[in-house]
């Protein structure tokens, strides 16, 4: 070794010095690696990181007021809501000309809409005086005030010339702040009036439902991962198709299953109406409710907390347990301070898996949950597929994902992606 | 564990006795729901509770009539043709890209490992629905919404995260000296991959592309949105079907799904064992 | 190179000719409607006859009527309709209309006359209510209810009153109609019902009635819902559309009853999508042509019971098609049924829907 440190650099076979041959060879090997997977890297980004962004970016975007109104818009900048008074001349000549274009393009509707969700009231407002509108002669017709007052007496409103401008930035966190059941008022953000209120009741509804649900599968899940871990492996094997079978199964065919299974006049009402146990009058309301979604959600995630924990139990030997208990520990004792801690990291690992998936559930509770059972997913599925506000369900997607993303990142620091089982 | 000791106490004996009775009723729980409905699909009533005749396993109660609904309707048969049509061709683009990308992954040194893993696997993590409208609108923009193309590539993205779990999972086993070793005696990357590399990881490759398939074969939400009438899968009708009116013919399609689960399943399972058979992880 | 790309060109656009001059209409249809029983009539009474004159023509049906405003908003963004003919209920029309979204349309043109020769616009008379809009039926929501398992209502309120009729009840989950209902049972007159409601204490006293009932209520999104739960016994009364209602009756023979009273008097028909390519639209308008003729329409209501929207149908309503019934007595249009009618009003909702729904999905999460 010294001696050759003193001829100088060690090289490789051609010539080249080691270090530098061998770093080349590293690089190499890093490039051809994401070569690899830049392939699948990019086919991720553009079929499914793109499309979440944009969905995203719908949460704040809000070009159409400045985009269909840009004379009003910039002839309100002088205007102070504050003063009490409606805007003047100007203001009006810059609607009127602003409206002509829009309904020639019958985009005033569009505008009206999105104005509509601050104020409601707005949309026919817009909506009748774009087609008369389109009539006048601007060079000539004005002064526009009095005119458009007198098509709708909405435009003589201080609180619909504010909404426009509040609302005619190219950004807004309008829907962000509809999402927590706030709006913007005259002095900033403020909460919403009670009968208003909802998405907050549904995040924390969501949230706690997923506890409920996490909770009872653990209790579930734990003695059935226990026995699969400690009885001989080819009935241990045997017993795991019974859990790999549901998760196998489709969620349709299970959702439909509980569907059939919990009604009123269903298989198990049925069942205990014949034992006995329910009186025929008094069958009891197992769906369409929130105990519904919570059986239902339980059994479809149940496997998902019983394989980690099993594959956890696996590596945990039994001769701990025998040793704590030839040291005098009771049955109790033993499985309480020495085997439960070593079952925790599966616990959590399946708990944050489970919690991760029931959050974001949308079949399920929509088929089962009747009113009370529903999650906040059914109402981003509102919003973009009925109400058609597709900001505020963005929005409510955006503070969804954040939840998700965080728990991501907190399964990730605990358990590891990598680490991830499937059967 | 499994064996009581001959000296248990009569408590260990009524705990032992409970515990399993308890974990034969979270099995029952399990498994239940899923049994039930196959036995209702041959009901002869529209019903969907067990009729008196079939209790009393009377054969009259019985018949496949809700079966010859499935396979006479006109809906159902192109539902379950467009389901035909659109997860094998997803599970071939998953697969393709999952699997090189996942030998990429395995390699030693690889720069961003953790958070290209993260960015791969969030398909499966990001709720559905959230998927679902990103792509509804994104896709609409470029003009793949409502197209075969589509839905193919959305069931293609969902299902990566799991051919690159599972065929990763296979890639840890693998001994780098035999692709040195080839490429010692002379073999081409492309060579020592197609002859070497791949007999090793094929299970972990063919239950990667099983989830693939039973991903897109099973997915509705993102279907909902990306996809429309043309291309309705088995899934979706089944929504309608419960939304709307649940026809028995939902408890046939049921069951034929089911029994489509059970060989998956069994494919999955043998090929685990074997895998594991073959890299000496677990003794037979 | 340049020169085979030509010819191959040539070659193309010679072998193609022909059939695009023979055939300038697309042979792909893409129907929107709502499903179930009333997507059935409509095959039976447009579809099938058309198929059978047009061999080549493939029609494909997507049952997202109910999402059709939010999914033609989001394909004309793209600027990628897929969809060709979509069925939506009046109000729905006049919102694509409003917003450029649906195909603006001369109707004495585009549709069929009368075989007596009345021009279109005048057979369906005032039920064009937007010029995009082709009425196909006239329907109501009403109320179903178990002839066996509680006694008959004779008025709309029965469903708030739980001493006299008790078990549950399913009702649409949207603030329209129930909201009017609430009022008009809470001895609000019928001339009044929008001017309380357009008023913050009128909202809260609707919502206040619905809450008297709100633990007994099941709330259904799709049409077929309420006759399902009424045959399975899982609510004694519930609103649907009454068309489905009568499969439910007649064809299926539940013992369900129908009861006329306050029913919502609506409209439904086609609207076709702007910005549809040149051979596509051509099949659309062909089909459009047809399939909403005096006897197409009048076919239809051999098939359900909903009141077709032309004059000149009214006459040629029959029988049912197989069970041999008379169909007029079940339409909505029968004056027998027609005896207390609420009509519900499409501009105070355009306006107020956004509000009502936000306050109204409120109420519901409580």
């Amino acid at each position: 070794m010294s001696d050759i440190t003193q001829s100088g650099p060690v090289l490789a076979a051609d010539g080249t010095p080691l270090k530098r041959s061998l770093s080349r060879a590293l690089r190499m090997q890093k490039l051809r690696a994401l070569m690899l997977i830049a392939p699948l890297l990019l086919f991720i980004l553009v079929t499914f990181i793109l499309p979440v962004g944009d969905m995203l970016f719908r949460s704040v975007e809000n070009g159409i007021v400045r985009d269909t109104l840009p004379r009003t818009v910039e002839a309100l900048a002088d205007w102070d809501p504050a003063s009490g008074e409606l805007p003047e001349e100007a203001v009006f000549a810059a609607m009127a000309a602003d409206l002509q274009i829009a309904a020639e393009e019958k985009t005033h509707t569009k505008v009206a809409k999105r104005l509509n969700y601050e104020n409601p009231g707005v949309s026919s407002v817009f909506r009748k005086s774009g087609r008369k509108v389109s009539k006048w002669d601007l060079a000539t017709d004005g002064p526009f005030r009095e005119k458009l007052i007198d098509i709708d007496k909405g435009w003589g409103d201080i609180e619909l010339w504010r909404t426009i401008k509040t609302y005619s930035g190219q950004i807004t966190s309008g829907y962000f702040l509809n999402a927590v059941d706030m709006q913007l008022g005259a002095e900033g953000p403020e909460i919403r009036p009670e009968n208003e209120r909802i998405y907050n009741t549904m995040l924390i509804r969501t949230m706690r439902m997923s506890l409920i649900i996490t909770f009872s599968c653990i209790l579930l899940g734990y003695p059935v991962a226990w026995i699969l871990a400690n009885l001989p492996a080819r009935k241990a094997n045997l017993l795991l198709i019974l859990v790999l079978l549901p998760f196998w199964t489709s969620l349709l065919v299970r959702t439909s299953a509980w569907k059939i299974l919990l009604q009123q006049q269903g298989v198990i009402n049925d069942t205990l109406v014949w034992i006995g146990l329910v009186d025929d009058a008094n069958r009891l309301v197992l769906i369409n409710n929130e105990l519904g979604t919570i059986i239902a959600m339980t059994h479809i995630l149940l496997p998902f907390m019983i394989l980690p924990m099993y594959s956890v139990m696996q590596t945990i030997n039994p001769s701990y347990l025998r040793a704590a208990k030839s040291l005098g520990a009771t049955d109790w004792t033993a499985f309480w301070r020495v085997y439960f801690p070593q079952t925790v990291p599966g616990i959590g690992a399946g708990s944050i898996l489970v919690f991760i998936l029931a959050v974001g559930y949308y079949i399920t509770p929509a088929l089962v949950g009747g009113t009370k059972g529903t999650f906040i997913s059914n109402l981003i599925a509102y919003h973009i597929s009925t109400s058609g506000n597709w900001g505020l369900g963005a929005a409510l997607g955006a503070i969804l994902l954040a939840v998700v993303l965080l728990l991501y990142w907190v399964y990730d620091k605990v358990v590891g992606i990598d680490n991830v089982k499937l059967g | 564990m499994s064996a009581l000791p001959p000296y248990a106490t009569v408590g260990q004996r009524t705990w032992h006795y409970t515990f399993r009775v308890i974990c034969g009723l979270v099995f029952f729980f399990l498994i239940a729901p899923i049994v039930v409905i196959i036995p209702l699909s041959f009901n002869a009533q529209d019903f969907f509770t067990f009729t008196p005749e079939m209790l009393r396993l009377d054969p009259e109660g019985y018949s496949l009539k809700h079966y010859r609904d499935f396979f006479n309707n006109d809906s159902w048969q192109s539902a379950m043709w467009n389901s035909l049509k659109i997860a094998p061709m997803a599970t071939i683009v998953s697969v393709t890209f999952g699997t090189l990308a996942a030998i990429g992954l395995s390699q030693p040194h690889v720069p961003f490992r953790r958070a290209i893993m993260a960015i791969l696997i969030s398909p499966m993590i990001v709720p559905l629905i959230i998927s679902a409208a990103g792509m509804y609108f994104f896709y609409s923009r470029i003009g793949l919404q409502g197209t075969y193309i589509g839905v193919v590539l959305a069931h293609a993205a969902l299902g990566i995260p799991f051919v690159i779990i599972t065929v990763t999972a296979t890639l840890v086993g693998f001994d780098r000296s035999l692709t040195r070793a080839a490429a010692n005696m002379g073999a081409d990357p492309v060579t020592t991959f197609f002859r070497v590399q791949m007999p090793l990881i094929l299970p972990g490759v063919i239950s990667g592309g099983l989830f693939a398939f039973i991903t897109s074969f099973d997915e509705v939400v993102v279907v909902l949105f990306v996809g429309s009438a043309g291309q309705k899968t088995l899934p979706w009708q089944m929504f309608i079907g419960l939304r709307e009116q649940i026809s028995p013919t939902i408890l046939a399609v049921a069951t034929i799904l089911v029994a489509i689960s059970i060989m998956l399943l069994a494919t999955v399972e043998m090929l685990r064992r074997r895998s594991e058979r073959l890299r000496g992880m677990s003794p037979s | 190179m340049k020169l085979s790309k030509l010819s191959a060109l040539a070659m193309t656009t010679a072998l193609c000719a022909p059939s695009a001059f023979a055939e300038e209409m697309a042979n792909e249809l893409t129907l929107v409607s709502w499903g179930g029983a009333y997507q059935a009539s409509q095959h039976k009474a447009y579809v099938e006859p058309y198929l059978a004159a047009n061999p080549d023509v493939k029609v494909v049906w997507d049952e997202s009527s109910a999402e059709a405003v939010a999914k033609i908003r989001a394909m004309n963004e793209a600027g990628n309709v897929t969809w060709d003919l979509v069925d939506v209920v009046a109000s729905d029309a006049m919102r694509l209309c409003d917003e450029g979204l649906a195909e603006e349309l001369d109707h004495d043109e585009v549709l069929a006359e009368a075989p007596d020769g009345t021009p279109a616009s005048e057979d369906f008379g005032d039920l064009i209510v937007s010029d995009c809009f082709v009425p196909q039926i006239v329907y109501s929501t009403t109320f179903g209810y178990r002839t066996d398992l509680i006694d008959q209502p004779d008025s709309v309120c029965a469903i708030f009153d739980t001493e006299k009729y008790p078990g549950k009840r399913s009702l649409q989950k949207r603030p329209i109609d129930n909201m009017e209902w609430a009022l008009y049972c809470d001895g609000v007159a019928k001339e009044e019902i929008y001017d309380v409601l357009g008023t913050d204490e009128g909202v809260e006293q609707a919502l206040a009635k619905l809450d008297t009932i709100k633990d007994q209520v099941v709330w259904w999104t799709a049409g077929a819902e309420t006759p399902q739960l009424l045959a399975d016994g899982e609510v004694v009364m519930g609103s649907t559309f009454n068309g489905r209602l009568f499969s439910a009756i007649a064809e299926q023979g539940q013992p369900i009853g129908m009861l006329w009273d306050m029913q919502s008097f609506d409209l439904d028909g086609w609207v076709v999508p702007a910005g549809l390519p040149a051979d596509r639209k051509a099949r659309v308008m062909d089909f459009l042509k047809f399939a909403t003729d005096t006897q197409r329409l009048a076919d239809q209501a051999a098939y359900i019971s909903y009141g077709p929207a032309r004059a000149s149908s009214a006459p040629l309503v029959g029988k049912h098609a197989e069970l041999g019934i008379e169909m007029a007595p079940h339409m909505p249009t029968d004056p027998a049924n027609a005896g207390n009618v609420h009509v519900y009003d499409y501009e105070w909702w355009a306006d107020n829907r956004d509000d009502l729904d936000a306050k109204f999905q409120a109420w519901l999460a409580k």
